[in-house]
């Protein structure tokens, strides 16, 4: 139901029911927050979203009070305007000086507060938070001292992705996020997936980087560096340039790496499709014999360590195959070695992904050879443009340039592997193929697109009735596995991403405040996958080449086949 | 000692609002929350390890390490806050070289504040082991420690 309510002087249409803070929104009112969040419900922590309400003595936060017909609305009169000045300036009271060095400068949300209030000197002398950093975590670093204790983190960890990392730990002034029994990342329960990133407003949480190593790197001339780059990041990254989502980039991107001194620019697009071929064929193999049901897909890192910590007993279930990642890590060494005789040892294998979770699996024990790393290094879609910053490169300028051979080819399919669900697509356009002999009629699988968490669908292969799942998040999966042990559900694929959405809303893409990005990245990627003729993993011509040479390593290393992942049980404090 | 089980068991699964008493009962049997207890807790109530010690640690009662031989209680209540029971806090922190929480290395002395030991006109005050001892300052604090140390 509609009613009319009085906003500034001026009447806005108002929803029964909603919060006054939903109301203003979609009237074009905007009124600063801090520790809300759009999809979940509301905590009223951080009362910057004061508004005074005629005929109420005191200030109500607008995120978590509903709107109500007799109301008279100010969203910016003095009284407010100094209340969030104040919250901003006690915020500030005990948060480190040190903004110039900080990772977050620029681009963080309380310095914009600080400016946007036009708080120019410091009021309240609070004794500085100085607590210990925690750089345990393969990907991620944790500052606590940053830390404006939002619960941003904690929510989006317990409420949207369901592992609960983070807690409120201690009162009174000594409250602090932290882990169990204030445990190092490392050793705690996180999965990696990095959304706490996404979400902290401060330079609280952020990836772990080495610059100065991949710059000396770089004009280092005994070393062989090359990069390959996901597609995920190429319909992102302009958003970090203040372009609009939705265009993909990827040829620009391309060109611009080779500019900052890579030998060899890579498509991780073509170690999707040789895993999307892998993992049909291994879930084709299971469905004729009946076994190891329902497959689970490998390629998400952060998904994996959560198998590892929570269910062990489902990692047999495990599709077997390396991530796309890992995968072209090994090829690039492999193939630089065989076709220009560079030892492994020479090369620098940089990867680009819009993950944080990636820099874990990179560092995991088995993704060596001969004990060297097979992914040397890898970064976020946000340190990219660091890096293209640094460099004094405006990737937007420029002439498109296709990624090196052999791996250059690839088909659409490939690019779906970012959304969630399309690793799924991807594999059924080649798994009908596999069990039946003949192309999928219809190669698009609209049941399984889209933003939405979990999404299902059954195809007829031949005599089999294949049945898929891809679900985003943990929270989504836990409830799949319900209900397959009641029986309720019976799926041959379950696909799952750890981050709501899949890679395109990975912990390691550009900060973002537009709603729609997401839907952009989404239809950038959807868009690509109508371009092109070849449409399926096992179509892509240069597929065959890739699995020669996968074959000449496997005959001379039998016994050791690396290509293959492996999985163990991790014991931490769940 | 009460094992973990036999405690859980008296507690129905997955009813979260029990995980007080079952905290209260596990200090009780234990001394302390150990991490053995609180990962059984949270398969008991299917809640992860964070949540519980999120929980546990906002109530200064409960504890993450065992006692100390000697385990101090400073009252720290609006009473003998106002004359001046943070100094003898700090004073004990200091000559303990622990913080009000912990153990000292030695496994001598623990340290906790509590809100009031309803004592009050005989502040500031604080227990050993129990035991009261009441109007303390920096000297009597200094002399008491002194004597448990070379008891």
């Amino acid at each position: 139901m509609l009613f009319t309510i009085e906003v500034n002087n001026k009447q806005i249409k108002a929803l029964k029911g909603e919060t006054i803070l939903s109301a203003l929104n979609r009237n074009g009112i905007s009124v600063p927050t801090l520790c809300y969040m759009p999809k979940l419900s509301p905590t009223g922590a951080c009362r910057m979203c004061v508004v005074e309400i005629e005929g109420k003595s005191d200030l109500i936060p607008s995120c978590s009070f509903p709107v109500e017909e007799w109301m008279k609305i100010r969203t910016h009169s003095p009284r407010v305007i100094k209340a969030r000045k104040t919250l901003v300036e006690l915020l500030l009271a005990n948060h480190p000086d040190d903004c110039l060095y900080c990772v977050r400068n620029t681009n963080c949300e309380l310095q914009k507060l600080a400016s946007e209030h036009n708080v120019r000197e410091r009021r309240f002398h609070g004794r500085k938070s100085v607590l210990k950093l925690d750089q345990s975590c393969a990907p991620i670093v944790r500052d606590p001292s940053k830390c404006v204790l939002c619960g941003r983190c904690v929510r989006v960890c317990s409420e949207i992705i369901g592992v609960s990392t983070f807690e409120f730990t201690n009162k009174g002034i000594d409250t602090a996020v932290g882990t169990t029994y204030g445990k190092p990342l490392n050793l705690s329960n996180c999965i990696t997936c990095g959304q706490c990133i996404l979400e902290c407003p401060t330079g609280a949480l952020y990836e772990k980087e080495s610059f100065s190593l991949l710059q000396e790197t770089l004009h280092n001339t005994e070393i062989y560096p090359v990069i390959q780059c996901s597609p995920s990041v190429s319909v992102a990254i302009a958003e970090e340039y203040g372009i609009k989502a939705g265009k993909d980039f990827q040829g620009l991107l391309f060109a611009a790496l080779r500019k900052i001194g890579f030998r060899k620019v890579y498509d991780t697009g073509f170690g999707n499709d040789i895993n999307a071929l892998n993992v049909a064929t291994e879930l084709a193999d299971r469905i004729r014999n009946n076994e190891k049901l329902p497959m689970f897909n490998s390629c998400c890192p952060a998904w994996v360590k959560y198998a590892e910590q929570y269910l062990p007993e489902l990692l047999p279930q495990l599709s077997q195959q390396r991530s796309p990642q890992q995968l072209m890590g090994r090829l690039i060494k492999q193939n630089l070695f065989t076709a220009n005789s560079i030892s492994p040892e020479k090369i620098f294998s940089v990867s680009v992904m819009p993950c944080t979770a990636k820099k874990f699996e990179a560092q995991r024990q088995e993704m060596t050879f001969n004990s060297v790393s097979d992914v040397d290094m890898v970064l976020t879609t946000r340190e990219l443009a660091k890096l293209f910053r640094l460099n004094g490169i405006d990737f937007t300028a420029g002439e498109s340039e296709l990624a090196d051979s052999p791996f250059g080819i690839k088909s659409t399919a490939s690019r779906l592997y970012g959304i969630s669900g399309g690793v799924a697509e991807s594999v059924l356009r080649s798994l009908h193929f596999q069990l039946t002999g003949i192309e999928m009629p219809q190669v698009k699988v609209p049941k399984i697109r889209g933003l939405k968490a979990r999404k299902d669908v059954r195809i007829q292969m031949g005599d089999f009735e294949v049945g898929v799942i891809a679900v985003s998040t943990v929270i989504q999966l836990q409830q799949v596995l319900k209900e397959i042990e009641s029986g309720k559900s019976v799926y041959h694929l379950i696909e799952v991403m750890a981050c709501p959405g899949g890679c395109i809303n990975g912990g390691g893409q550009p900060f973002t405040k537009d709603e729609n990005a997401l839907t952009a990245r989404m239809k950038a990627i959807y868009d690509s996958d109508e371009k092109d003729s070849v449409k399926s993993a096992h179509k892509n011509p240069g597929i065959n080449e890739a699995m020669r040479l996968i074959i000449k390593e496997l005959e001379g290393n039998e016994t050791h086949n690396k290509f293959v992942a492996t999985f163990e049980k991790r014991s931490v404090l769940l | 000692m009460e094992g973990l089980e036999s405690i859980l068991a008296r507690y129905p699964k997955y009813q979260r609002d029990n995980l007080i008493p079952i905290l209260q009962d596990v200090q009780e049997a234990y001394g302390y929350i150990t991490e053995e207890a609180i990962i059984y807790i949270g398969r008991h109530l299917l809640l992860s390890t964070t949540k519980i010690y999120g929980t546990a640690s906002f109530y200064s009662n409960l504890r993450f390490s065992s006692k100390g031989k000697y385990h101090f209680e400073i009252c720290h209540g609006t009473s003998c806050h106002l004359i001046e029971s943070g100094s003898i806090i700090s004073e004990a922190e200091r000559i303990m070289k622990i913080k009000a929480g912990q153990v000292s290395r030695d496994g001598m002395f623990s340290l906790e504040k509590s809100a009031c030991l309803g004592a009050c006109g005989a502040g500031p005050l604080l227990t050993i082991n129990g035991e009261y001892h009441e109007n303390i300052n920096i000297s009597t604090l200094t002399q008491l420690i002194a004597n448990l140390k070379n008891s």
